[in-house]
């Protein structure tokens, strides 16, 4: 049984097929990209693997446990995470408390805990403190310590995607979906991420799912890729022969 | 590793240090201290102020948290009363069980009427409370079992060996309830919970991507919400003496939601200080033209153009600008206004630090 898998994965949203019996599988610890024009079924996709999105038909199955039609919050506690191409951050708040919010499966303080939060010593506080050392770490790595109390409606468009990135990661995620990290990015913001996403895989071993609309970081950095044109998968592969697959090509330049 | 070492404790600690206990300790000394200097006829109002701060710190939680309006406030408020003064009567339960019984009945019909409302949005959902409130009085009003539209009398209460009788005794008890609601309901807001309120509040959808059950956390936020409302409900009855189903009318749920407006959505101190006015003005509703100059002003501008039907209505004529003028010019509510006024402070200081060398220099 393979980490991940989707299998004839089929979404209808009245008349119109947004995805098409799309089928792959994902190695653990790798990268793999879904890659395609805009309104190619890529975000459909995403909005099925995790939850949002009830299939029209087709499984999806997640170390060994069928996911598909399972709620998102369920999903999420069984290890993965995933970031929004539109920000989805919680607006009002800090960036630590949106980092919070991501520890929100692996801590258990209820109603009766975290009103008798009364001192240091009080499961409530003992709780707060351990998730937040973990959140300072997340912090750290994605070098976001000078905004930490900030709230994050106020933090310019790159950083924000930069915490929810730190979002996803706060969840200790066994599976990452990325959707778009780098839409609306300069060059040097892009390969920023690229080199952030390459290092989540090699150095804590993370299993990432990467949505990119840029085609030659999408290439670089995966170890398969998957591309989708009006919802139908037509090609897959490693990276180099998707590329130069003669489908990909005209789906890309248009039939010119 | 940080350079400097992070107290993460710091970051949702009650009373981070010296100073914050220092203020509660005088907050505390002026509580109690309160009662002695004020004229007699004047701790009732304090007692109804109080009573209006429990169900504005729960209404925070449900409205200013997690983002879910509630026009019904005021059927849980008589859910609780009722609960607890039939607790009394028919099962002759002492107060002590009685209160928290209020809150437990309450906090089920919050959880009753939290179900529909996972469906509901936006004016759905604030007809569908409005429909509650409405339903809850309506009820009681036709039943004689709840003694119907004339009401009920509330036994003697005693607190133990204690007689809850008289404002004083009533004072330190609501105040207390409130004073210990008001740290729980702060703690509830920095914790887990809260967290989980607010995220679902600004994105449903990512709170839902992120583990957090939706469903639960909304269910949860309407019945403890309710359940300061009930608690609240018996405090009113015990109070007053007496309950009937006009006392927990539409407007007073309009009044609620209001005053957390009013306050300032999503904060406790906003919750606290825009219950405390609210509560004051619509006790005193009736009391408007002795304001000075400005009373007799309003007086003459609502029989003139506001009472279509000639009823006198400054009253609300008052509440009614209170809260325009509020969400026109500070939409952060009173709680706004005071983080101006720190932020005023603050500057005025630094102009003073900083002038201080420059005039030396020049």
């Amino acid at each position: 049984m393979s980490f991940f898998s989707v299998q004839g994965l089929t979404k209808r949203f009245g008349g119109l097929t947004a995805l098409d019996d799309v089928s792959f599988e994902v190695e653990k610890g790798s990268i793999f990209s879904v890659i395609g024009p805009n309104g190619s079924g890529k975000s459909t996709a995403f909005n099925c693997i995790n939850g949002i999105y009830k299939p029209t038909a087709g499984s999806i199955h997640f170390q060994g446990n069928k996911i598909s039609g399972l709620s998102p919050s369920r999903i999420a506690r069984m290890g993965l995470a995933r970031t929004f191409q539109n920000i989805e951050l919680f607006a009002s708040e800090t960036t630590v408390d949106n980092l919070m919010l991501g520890r929100h499966q692996h801590m258990s303080t209820g109603l009766w805990r975290g009103m008798a939060m009364l001192g240091r010593r009080t499961w409530a506080a003992r709780e707060e403190i351990e998730n937040r050392e973990h959140v300072e770490q997340v912090l750290e790595t994605l070098e976001l310590e000078a905004v930490r109390n900030r709230p994050v409606s106020e933090l310019p468009y790159g950083t924000q995607k930069r915490v929810e990135l730190g979002r996803a990661l706060a969840m200790e995620p066994l599976l990452l979906l990325v959707d778009e990290p780098t839409a609306g990015m300069n060059p040097e913001e892009r390969a920023d991420i690229g080199e952030r996403l390459r290092k989540l895989r090699d150095d804590l071993g993370l299993t990432i799912l990467l949505i990119e609309h840029h085609m030659q970081l999408a290439i670089g950095l995966a170890d398969r890729v998957l591309a989708l044109n009006f919802g139908r998968p037509i090609a897959l592969g490693p990276p180099d022969e998707v590329q130069s697959h003669p489908e990909v090509v005209k789906a890309y330049l248009g039939d010119g | 590793m940080t350079p400097r070492e992070l107290d993460h404790y710091a970051d949702v600690q009650l009373l981070p240090g010296k100073a914050a206990i220092a203020k509660l300790v005088v907050l505390l000394a002026v509580l109690a201290v309160l009662p002695f200097v004020v004229p007699g006829y004047r701790i009732f109002t304090l007692n109804y102020m109080a009573v209006f701060v429990i169900v504005g710190l729960g209404l925070s939680i449900l409205v200013g948290d997690t983002g879910q309006v509630s026009l019904g406030h005021a059927g849980f408020m008589a859910i609780g009363a009722y609960t607890s003064v039939l607790a009394m009567t028919e099962l002759g339960a002492p107060f002590l069980i009685a209160l928290p019984a209020a809150g437990l009945v309450s906090a089920f019909f919050g959880f009753l009427l939290g179900l529909p409302a996972l469906r509901l949005d936006g004016p759905y959902l604030a007809i569908a409370t409005l429909g509650f409130g409405l339903a809850v009085t309506l009820i009681i009003g036709h039943g004689s079992f709840f003694g119907g539209h004339m009401g009920l009398v509330v036994p003697d209460a005693y607190l133990g060996p204690i007689p809850l009788s008289g404002d004083i005794s009533h004072y330190f008890l609501i105040v207390g309830i409130a004073v210990v609601l008001a740290l729980a309901a702060r703690n509830l807001s920095v914790t887990r919970v809260g967290r989980a309120f607010r995220a679902i509040r600004d994105s449903p959808i990512a709170a839902e991507t992120m583990g957090v059950d939706v469903a639960y956390y909304k269910t949860l936020s309407f019945t403890v919400s309710a359940a300061f409302a009930g608690i609240a409900g018996s405090l009113l009855a015990l109070m007053n003496g007496f309950i009937s189903p006009g006392v927990f009318s539409v407007t007073l749920s309009l009044m609620f939601l209001a005053m957390v407006v009013f306050g300032g959505l999503g904060s406790i101190a906003g919750a606290v200080l825009g219950s405390l006015v609210m509560g004051y003005v619509n006790l005193r509703m009736d009391a408007v033209q002795e304001i000075p100059i400005f009373g007799p002003m309003l007086q003459n501008f609502s029989d003139a153009y506001m009472s279509p039907s000639g009823l006198p209505n400054v009253g609300w004529v008052l509440t009614g600008s209170m809260i325009m003028l509020t969400i026109m010019f500070e939409p952060r509510g009173l709680y706004g206004v005071w983080l101006r006024i720190e932020d005023g402070v603050r500057w005025l200081r630094r102009r003073g630090a900083s002038d201080g060398p420059a005039a030396g220099t020049g």
